[in-house]
């Protein structure tokens, strides 16, 4: 009754296209901007910035990237873990080498050095597909992992191999290291998130967004009617790169403060963003940040619901967790393969008509 | 001369390494060839038919710590050890019931899905078996005794000791491996060549639609793939379980078997066995020339390296189905 | 993101926020265990000795100085991450001190603690370079550290070998993480010099069950000595592959952290005469047991119901816990008042005097060299002994006593350490 179409009336095709033609939407969409940015950063904890908020966010833009490779483009990557590595290695090594430039210039170039990295490990997508391509990113995932492990030069020679982030700041404010505080934390990878999901969205509905989708829905039939499956594969591997390792560099240099290549970034990682991808929905911007929402949340939720609250043992309360969240995702996948974000359309269709079934 | 000697030896050994990974890649291929399902949780279903024949084996309680954290009652043991033959045999069982639970509960809902939709169920699959297997039979370490041998082999020693001089190590354990690999695949491919089910299994990996229209229960020969897969899971269980004890980690071979499957295709029997020895061979002779000059621990990457260039050439693996595109 | 799944969010936020356990008014000393994921088999042991130690102090004397202690626990998995999100969330109830067992985990909470100000404790683990309390004012790591392990580990082949191992070969297995990769440096010193030949061979932790290539090597170069760095399933896996390769199991000789019951059982009677070093005792030859079982045991309150009781790692967790609880008395005893804070804990840790007479006391004779810290020192003597392994009799046996690191040797070394990590962080060095 409330939520829907009627009277929202658009005079330009400019207005026909945006991203949220409904104004509810649109007003619940600013409300909800205006709340992230100028509510919670006053009364963010500690606990809620380091195990929800942040960790949601950088994961948000990790599947953001992979979204866009693998639900836009259709190329279905494992490497997630070693391309974030590449951009948190990245970031340490330009934060140590020039420490009078603002540590976030050093994240977007991290993310760069990723996109670069991304398409050289990209290319063999040009002859294989499929799962045998999803393997084959895994020779990505691994390799990286790997370098960055036996090179000292990445973690500057120190002894065990772990890289730990300077203290820098930005404007005033300290935005790296331990005394970093919560709402700083939480605002910079809010800012990278929202500037993120903007690009993303506005290159995915572009000439971009287009080829992308048109080799994902059949490459061959793609270049039939003009697309460069070269140019559109690469720039897939290089934008979603870019987005993977900007998160691999905040989940480094803003959340995590030190890591090591093969506990940090190993395969449970490429795994773990892969599934918020499908658990929210492929090719959805919404979705990405609803799987990484959901991946980020449950586990904390339960071990707080099981521990916390029923005072189960923690080991029991650890198995049953990954009983559950297995279940879960079998679940969903049951009973909407699309994903949380189809979910969410779903939901939004039946709105539209409520209270009333016709 | 010297540094031949060590090379073919360390092409034998790599050689056994790749059948233990063909004996883990073997259960992807069934089920993928049968049902295009890619999946993953089959390095968790060795775990937990490892887990489960231990259990079975020296009587363990199910669920002993759960039942002790609810009811406060403190079972371990009934009591009882169990044979191993017999053991292996009731968890074969076991995979089987499980086989007809997935089948149930999982598959019969999303038939029809996108790859990796099923590709995305069979993970969570093992998230959830992981657990279950945790909570049924604890995390704890445990040895797998079934009465395989392992060790260094003192004949093959001695054999090539008096021929070359250099008398060469191989476990006996891989070669037992390698024994029960060829048996494992020549009743597997007897099974599919001449009997009813294992036509009908083919069918099925041939044409799901025309399966069904000549009276093919789909139903059916998917348990079934998932109960020899189930089997398949169990024997590489033993092996490993044998070679490096019973833990979580054991769940972690299937990231060994995903290059192997890589290059002998997903779809091929004998690309499993080739390709797995190809990944062995290939892995250990890098590591032993190349490795010590880039500081080691290559055979990680190495073997999907090797795999994505085998690929470049041959973009459906080695043995794999051609892959034939109309728009 | 709209009414509804602001609605949601909400709905889950409440749940999560009520879930949190409410601020203690006792002492609270987390445990981090890791019950599940591929180090599970380490973990539990650990924690459980962590948790029986302190039911004992809670169940016999009231707690320390009339204070309970709480230890909740929180599964780590091992995983950083979590390890981190633990931290935080027990930082809501003002712990006294935070031991995680993990080095990836104290790498990652070093720099936290220190903001936080809450002392870390992380015996025979954690960021080597962390003894020199005048960079690391919060961390502390007595009784030894992965350095001391590799010079322990040499002096005691160097007494095998009548004090000379000019032209040996030694080579080292090692977990290719943080925590394999200590050692090295150390032991590239000491092979300067002592003129031995080393040998680093790294396992990567995603593969460490498949060992073929690197025991092949070590067939083939037979060297003297192999020293193992390992963890997890690294460690039966390297044993068993020892076995195997027909190596002789008394020249091999692994760090603590490869040196359990879990580590050896798995290769039945080849393992026998398997050597690992130790900080402190194994088995139930102790007269702590006694009031272990009368207050702990025999009440049914051991931790998971004690199937562990006695192994190398519920020692070493029991271990851990005393030092803990000693810290928290003397920093009673330095703070006239018994509801310390953790800054007082940490004053505590610092002025530690556990002698042999003390430990008598607490019914552990024998069971762990004596450990002293002070402002400069926060890693204790860095003594560890070595033990066998019995396979017959299924128990480690002590074979040497404690012995000393060379600290001719290690010294410099932290200190080049821990000086190059306060200049990058801008840390004055204290103790002056």
């Amino acid at each position: 009754m409330l939520y829907r179409e009627a009277g929202d009336f658009k005079t330009s095709y400019r207005d026909d296209s945006q991203t949220f033609p409904l104004k509810l939407d649109r007003w619940g969409y600013y409300a909800a901007l205006a709340v992230a940015f100028l509510v919670i950063p006053f009364v963010i904890t500690d606990y809620w910035a380091n195990s929800v908020l942040v960790p949601f966010l950088i994961y948000a833009i990790a599947a953001l990237g992979l979204n866009i490779l693998t639900g836009y483009a259709g190329q279905v990557s494992l490497g997630s873990g070693g391309f974030m590595a590449v951009g948190a290695y990245a970031s340490y090594k330009l934060a140590t080498a020039f420490p009078e430039i603002s540590i976030l210039i050093h994240v977007l170039l991290a993310g760069g050095i990723t996109a670069v990295v991304g398409v050289l490990f990209g290319l063999p997508s040009l002859r294989i597909k499929g799962f045998y391509l999803a393997v084959a990113t895994l020779a990505a995932q691994f390799f990286l992992v790997w370098l960055f492990n036996k090179v000292p030069w990445f973690y500057n020679y120190s002894a065990s191999g772990q890289i730990t982030v300077p203290e820098r700041s930005f404007l005033g404010w300290i935005i790296t290291g331990p005394q970093t505080s919560a709402s700083a934390k939480y605002l910079v990878c809010l800012g990278f998130a929202v500037l993120l999901a903007w690009v993303a969205r506005n290159l995915t509905r572009g000439t971009v967004g287009r080829t992308w989708m048109a080799i994902r829905d059949m490459d061959i039939a793609a270049e039939i009617i003009g697309v460069n499956p070269l140019t559109a594969k690469m720039t897939a591997f290089a934008v979603s790169s870019f987005f993977i390792g900007v998160a691999g560099a905040l989940l480094f240099s803003v959340y995590l403060g030190a890591a090591e290549a093969s506990e940090t970034f190993g395969i449970n990682k490429s795994f773990l963003v892969l599934f918020m991808v499908i658990i929210g929905g492929l090719g959805s911007i919404f979705g990405s940040f609803a799987g990484a929402a959901f991946l980020v949340l449950l586990p904390v939720f339960l071990k707080n619901v099981l521990v916390g609250s029923l005072g189960w043992p923690t080991d029991l309360a650890a198995h049953l967790e990954l009983m559950i969240v297995g279940a879960l995702i079998v679940f969903f996948l049951i009973v909407e393969p699309h994903g949380l974000a189809q979910l969410w359309r779903v939901t939004k269709e039946k709105l539209r008509l409520w209270p009333f079934p016709h | 001369m010297e540094q031949l000697l060590y090379a073919s030896e360390v092409v034998v050994n790599g050689l056994m390494t790749g059948v233990m990974y063909a004996l883990v890649a073997l259960g992807f291929v069934l089920i993928y060839k049968a049902s295009g399902v890619f999946n993953y949780a089959q390095g968790v279903l060795a775990l937990f038919a490892a887990l489960t024949l231990i259990g079975i084996q020296q009587g363990q309680v199910p669920f002993a710590h759960l039942i002790s954290a609810v009811t406060g009652m403190h079972l371990d043991s009934f009591g009882w050890t169990v044979p191993s033959l017999l053991a292996i045999l009731l968890t074969a069982l076991v995979m089987v019931g499980l086989a007809i639970l997935i089948e149930a509960l999982v598959l019969k809902h999303l038939v029809g899905q996108e790859p990796i939709i099923l590709f995305m169920a069979t993970i969570g699959l093992a998230y959830f078996l992981e657990g279950l297997g945790d909570l049924m039979w604890g995390a704890s370490v445990k040895s797998l005794e079934v009465g395989l041998p392992q060790g260094l082999s003192e004949t093959v020693e001695t054999m090539t000791d008096s021929l070359f001089g250099y008398g060469f190590f191989i476990d006996r354990l891989d070669i037992w491996a390698t024994i029960i690999a060829a048996v494992l695949v020549a009743s597997l491919v007897a099974f599919s060549q001449y009997t009813k089910q294992g036509r009908a299994m083919r069918a099925v990996a041939d044409d799901h639609q025309a399966a069904l229209s000549v009276g093919i229960s789909l139903r059916f020969i998917w348990v079934m793939v998932w109960s020899i897969a189930g089997f398949v899971a169990l024997v590489a269980g033993i092996m490993w379980g044998t070679k490096s004890g019973v833990q979580f980690s054991l769940s972690l071979i299937a990231l060994k078997a995903l290059p192997v499957l890589m290059l002998g295709g997903f779809t091929s029997i004998p690309g499993a066995i080739v390709g797995g020895l190809i990944i062995g061979v290939g892995e250990k002779l890098f590591e032993f020339y190349i490795g010590p000059m880039v500081g080691g621990a290559t055979e990680n990457w190495f073997a999907y390296v090797l795999a994505l260039l085998f690929l470049v050439f041959r973009p459906q693996g080695l043995f794999g189905e051609r892959i034939i595109e109309r728009v | 993101m709209k009414k509804r799944s602001v609605r949601l969010f909400a709905a889950l936020a409440t749940a999560t926020a009520l879930a949190a356990p409410a601020a203690w008014a006792d002492l609270v000393v987390p445990n981090f265990s890791y019950r599940t994921g591929p180090y599970a088999a380490n973990g539990a042991p650990y924690a459980d000795g962590f948790n029986d130690y302190f039911t004992l102090l809670n169940e016999r004397d009231g707690g320390i100085g009339g204070q309970k202690i709480v230890v909740p626990e929180c599964e780590t998995s091992y995983n950083t991450e979590k390890g981190v999100e633990c931290y935080e969330s027990l930082k809501g109830q003002n712990p006294v001190v935070i031991a995680p067992v993990s080095t990836g985990i104290a790498y990652q909470l070093i720099p936290k603690v220190s903001a936080d100000k809450i002392p870390m404790y992380t015996p025979g683990f954690g960021r080597t370079s962390a003894q020199d309390g005048r960079v690391f004012e919060w961390v502390f790591n007595a009784p030894t550290n992965y350095w001391d392990g590799a010079s322990i580990a040499i002096k005691y082949l160097l007494d095998e070998h009548g004090g000379d191992l000019n032209g040996k070969t030694i080579a080292l297995l090692y977990h290719n993480s943080a925590f394999g990769k200590e050692p090295i440096r150390t032991l590239q010193e000491l092979s300067k010099k002592h003129g031995f030949k080393l040998t680093e061979i790294p396992v990567d932790p995603g593969s460490s069950q498949e060992q073929k290539s690197q025991w092949l090597q070590i067939r083939r170069e037979k060297p003297d000595h192999v020293i193992l760095y390992g963890w997890g399933v690294m460690n039966p896996a390297a044993i068993q592959e020892a076995a195997n390769v027909r190596y002789p199991m008394e020249q091999m000789i692994g760090i603590w952290w490869s040196g359990a019951e879990v580590d050896v059982t798995a290769a039945g009677a080849a393992a026998n005469g398997y050597k690992a070093m130790a900080f402190h005792g194994a088995g139930q030859n102790y007269p702590i047991y006694d009031d272990l079982k009368a207050h702990v045991f025999d009440k049914g309150l051991a931790s998971q119901g004690g199937p562990h009781i006695g192994t190398v790692l519920y020692s070493r967790g029991m271990h851990s816990a005393m030092v803990t609880a000693e810290a928290i008395r003397k920093a009673q005893e330095l703070a006239g008042t018994d509801a310390v804070t953790a800054a007082q804990v940490r004053d505590g840790f610092e002025a530690l005097d556990i002698s042999e007479e003390r430990l008598a006391e607490l019914g552990l004779t024998d069971f762990s060299p004596a450990i002293k810290t002070s402002c400069e020192d926060h890693g204790g003597s860095g003594m560890a002994r070595v033990q066998q392994w019995d396979a017959s009799a299924k128990a480690w046996n002590p074979i040497t006593d404690f012995y000393e690191p060379d600290n001719e040797v290690i010294d410099p070394l932290i200190r080049a350490d821990s000086e190059a990590f306060a200049k990058e962080n801008n840390i004055t060095l204290r103790c002056n």
